[in-house]
């Protein structure tokens, strides 16, 4: 974690953003495609490679950066799955919710995790230990309905064993 | 458009019927043409098309595809179908498609009878719909004093996004998410009052339905009249009198002001003022402000026009580094609101506090206008009590029984009623220049301009520019209008301070809303350049109408001075006629 990301979003107003200073790699990176077309997508990706999600602060420095309006720096990092818009867990659980495990009873899995945990998708627990996700299709459609908690892949999941997969992470 | 492809001319057949339109015309366009009107609700003249409503596919005989008639340009010998069974099945689908995640609680909705959405509900005859009703669970908006923005209401048409974003280059809003999920926020789903969000309300002039609506403050009003401890007061601005009629069905530009003085009155508003009065009121004092600069401290140019309030957001938000620019004269409604509870509650002997100050503007900004900072408070408490639009004056006179076909004309109350013409155009854009202009030359040269008339800075014309001739002395000026125009503006003076070169003009106009305050976001709805060219039209003619043209010709103007205020920029003239400004952060949150 760098030390800009610390300390609570909403305190931060858009002008005090601005003088927040990017670490160097970053700063070069935004240098180098300032002027290039399409660079939002690329410098985004950048960001949340850097911070593991787009923090707010850093959304604002790069639209001054980039002389773009915050809003739509929102309006593609909401609209991509990809980008995140806070912090992830230690854990990220991704629950698929393509049409195999859809038809599984994914949904059923969801409600659940969110009941075990406090959170919805797209969030993450106060502890900073788990993360939500929904994605679509995990390639083992036969397994239905999958979860995959960081790199394991958990198959045919009945939501009476969430509790016992979810405890395996309690690191 | 440029003349070479303006004077192609395109044959096609539209429903059998041939039409010849200009190359690059669309397909909706040219269907006006051949009398045949093709439903539209994404659409608006004042935009470009996104084409994401649906309503206007139509069939080109060879094309396998339907097309969107709003998205889809002319081509030679092309041959449209607008209309038939098929047509009209798809497009009966996608509307009830839209209803079935938009409330159903027309009979409360401030769009009521005034709804693009409902109207095509009605034309297409929904009785039922074959989808279940699945309702967006989002809260209403209600942070800033202007405007509510109700997300379970927007049918994502889009209109208010390409507002904000290209005509105002505001960018408040934007599509937030995607797919179902997708909604119409501020950047980060924080309040519009944390974001760079203008007040203007254009977004609320160009929504089909009533997603975003003016915040309603009729009942504040009833409530004030009620009060017998009251002593209520109104004054109505310039554009009002132009666009008023349009909500009883009169054509646009109609000067309704003396049926409008006498609605006030039964209505039960104790005095009758008009905001053209301090419309003159604030030429003497932004005048004099000029003259001074201009003579004494030319290097204190340009001086920028802050009448109004959604220019002011936006220039403390975007360009607060040119504060120093801006006129500390306040906007005519202001000054009007302070002179209410002083001048004329002392000369009454009224208690201030007992003064019950209502304003009618053309304006959303102008609600939030009354409480901007202290100098808002001058005369001891809120100078202005209620701002009511246009819109609500409308139906506030509909719901009060009052025939307004049957209204007699009356006059407006002396001592701050008087208005000249260049009060009046105040509401064009334009205006405001124009009428310092008569003025200016007048306090500079004590001599009376020849030709009043500076035609230069009239029109819709996004950025327009004169150089006036005052005796010798060169003074160019400029006049933009609809946000997005400011820029070039703004960013040449900038960069000539930046380079210690001398200034492009001496005195700048800013409008906020294209065209100004006569299609300000407050207005009745429909407004396109045809209904702007014939408000100005209206504007225009009451100048003419005037015995008196200038604001210095104004009696009563000068009277307040005699008798109240001293001369213009005088110490008294400071505390209750003119404001500070203080650089804004564009989020705050």
């Amino acid at each position: 974690m760098k030390q800009c990301c610390g300390g609570a979003v909403d305190e931060f107003r858009f002008y005090e953003a601005q003088k927040i200073e990017l670490p160097a790699s970053l700063q070069e990176f935004i240098d180098q495609w300032k002027d290039k077309p399409g660079n939002l997508i690329m410098i985004l990706h950048r960001v949340q490679e850097e911070y593991g999600y787009v923090p707010r602060q850093i959304a604002m420095k790069v639209a001054k950066e980039l002389d773009q309006p915050l809003a739509k720096i929102y309006g593609v990092i909401t609209f991509y799955h990809l980008f995140r818009l806070t912090k992830a867990g230690k854990h990220t659980i991704k629950v698929c919710i393509g049409t195999a495990c859809y038809l599984k009873g994914a949904d059923m899995i969801i409600e659940e995790i969110q009941e075990l945990l406090g959170i919805h998708v797209g969030e993450t627990t106060d502890d900073g230990r788990f993360s939500l996700e929904g994605v679509r299709c995990l390639g083992c459609c036969g397994l239905a309905p999958v979860v995959m908690i960081d790199n394991d892949v958990y198959g045919e999941v009945d939501k009476a064993n969430l509790a016992d997969i979810l405890g395996k992470y309690s690191e | 458009m440029d003349t070479a492809t303006a004077t192609k001319t395109v044959s096609l057949k539209i429903n059998g019927t041939g039409v010849q339109v200009p190359e690059g015309t669309s397909i909706l366009e040219a269907a006006k043409k051949a009398q045949v009107k093709i439903p539209v609700l994404c659409t608006h003249a004042d935009l470009l098309p996104s084409g994401s409503c649906g309503l206007c596919i139509v069939k080109i005989k060879g094309m396998a595809k339907q097309v969107r008639a709003c998205a889809t340009a002319v081509a030679e010998n092309m041959e449209v179908i607008t209309h038939d069974p098929e047509l009209y099945e798809t497009r009966r689908t996608v509307l009830e498609l839209i209803l079935s995640n938009h409330p159903d609680d027309c009979l409360r909705c401030q769009r009521n009878n005034n709804c693009e959405l409902q109207r095509l509900a009605a034309e297409f005859g929904i009785r039922e719909s074959r989808f279940a009703k699945k309702l967006k669970n989002l809260p209403k908006d209600t942070s800033t004093t202007s405007l509510i923005l109700d997300p379970q209401k927007c049918i994502l048409c889009g209109r208010c996004v390409s507002v904000c974003q290209n005509m105002q280059n505001v960018w408040a809003l934007e599509f937030i998410g995607r797919g179902y999920d997708m909604r119409i926020a501020p950047a980060g789903d924080i309040k519009l009052n944390d974001s760079p969000c203008i007040k203007c309300g254009q977004c609320s002039a160009h929504c089909p339905v009533g997603a975003i609506v003016e915040k309603d403050e009729v009942e504040k009003v009833w409530e004030g009249l009620r009060d017998p401890e009251k002593y209520p007061v109104v004054q109505m601005a310039p554009a009002v009198r132009v666009a008023f009629a349009e909500g009883f069905g009169h054509p646009s530009g109609e000067i309704v002001t003396k049926k409008m003085y006498s609605l006030f009155r039964r209505l039960g508003f104790k005095a009758v003022f008009d905001t053209n009065f301090s419309a003159d009121l604030t030429i003497m004092e932004e005048g004099s402000e000029f003259v001074d600069k201009l003579l004494n401290r030319p290097h204190e140019l340009p001086l920028i026009t802050s009448c109004c309030p959604a220019w002011v957001d936006y220039l403390e938000k975007f360009y607060h580094d040119m504060i120093n620019y801006f006129s500390t004269a306040k906007s005519p409604q202001e000054m009007l609101g302070s002179l209410a509870k002083t001048y004329y509650a002392e000369k009454m002997g009224i208690p201030l506090d007992k003064v019950f100050s209502v304003s009618v503007m053309p304006c959303t900004a102008k609600k939030y206008e009354i409480g901007r900072c202290a100098e808002m408070f001058s005369s001891g408490c809120q100078d202005v009590d209620v701002v009511l639009t246009t819109r609500e004056l409308v139906r506030m006179a509909k719901a009060s029984g009052i025939d307004f076909e049957a209204l007699p004309e009356e006059e407006s109350d002396s001592i701050l009623g008087e208005y000249t013409g260049a009060g009046t155009i105040f509401g064009a854009t334009g205006g405001v220049m124009e009428a310092a202009i008569r003025s200016a030359y007048f306090l500079v040269t004590k001599e009376e301009l020849g030709d009043i008339e500076v035609k230069a800075v009239r029109g819709l014309k996004g950025v327009k520019e004169a150089e006036i001739d005052i005796k010798g002395t060169k003074v160019r000026v400029a006049v933009a209008h609809g946000i997005a125009n400011v820029k070039a503006v703004l960013d040449k003076v900038r960069a000539a301070r930046d380079n210690g070169t001398e200034t492009p003009w001496h005195f700048i106009e800013v409008m906020a809303c294209y065209g100004g305050c006569i299609a300000g976001g407050g207005q009745p709805y429909g407004v396109n350049d045809e209904v702007r060219k014939q408000r100005l039209e209206g504007m225009y003619k009451d100048d003419i109408l005037q015995p008196k043209r200038c604001s210095h010709h104004n009696t009563e103007v000068q009277h307040v001075y005699k008798e109240f205020l001293g001369h213009p920029g005088s110490h008294k003239a400071h505390d209750l006629l003119h404001t500070h400004y203080t650089k804004r952060e564009l989020y705050t949150k």
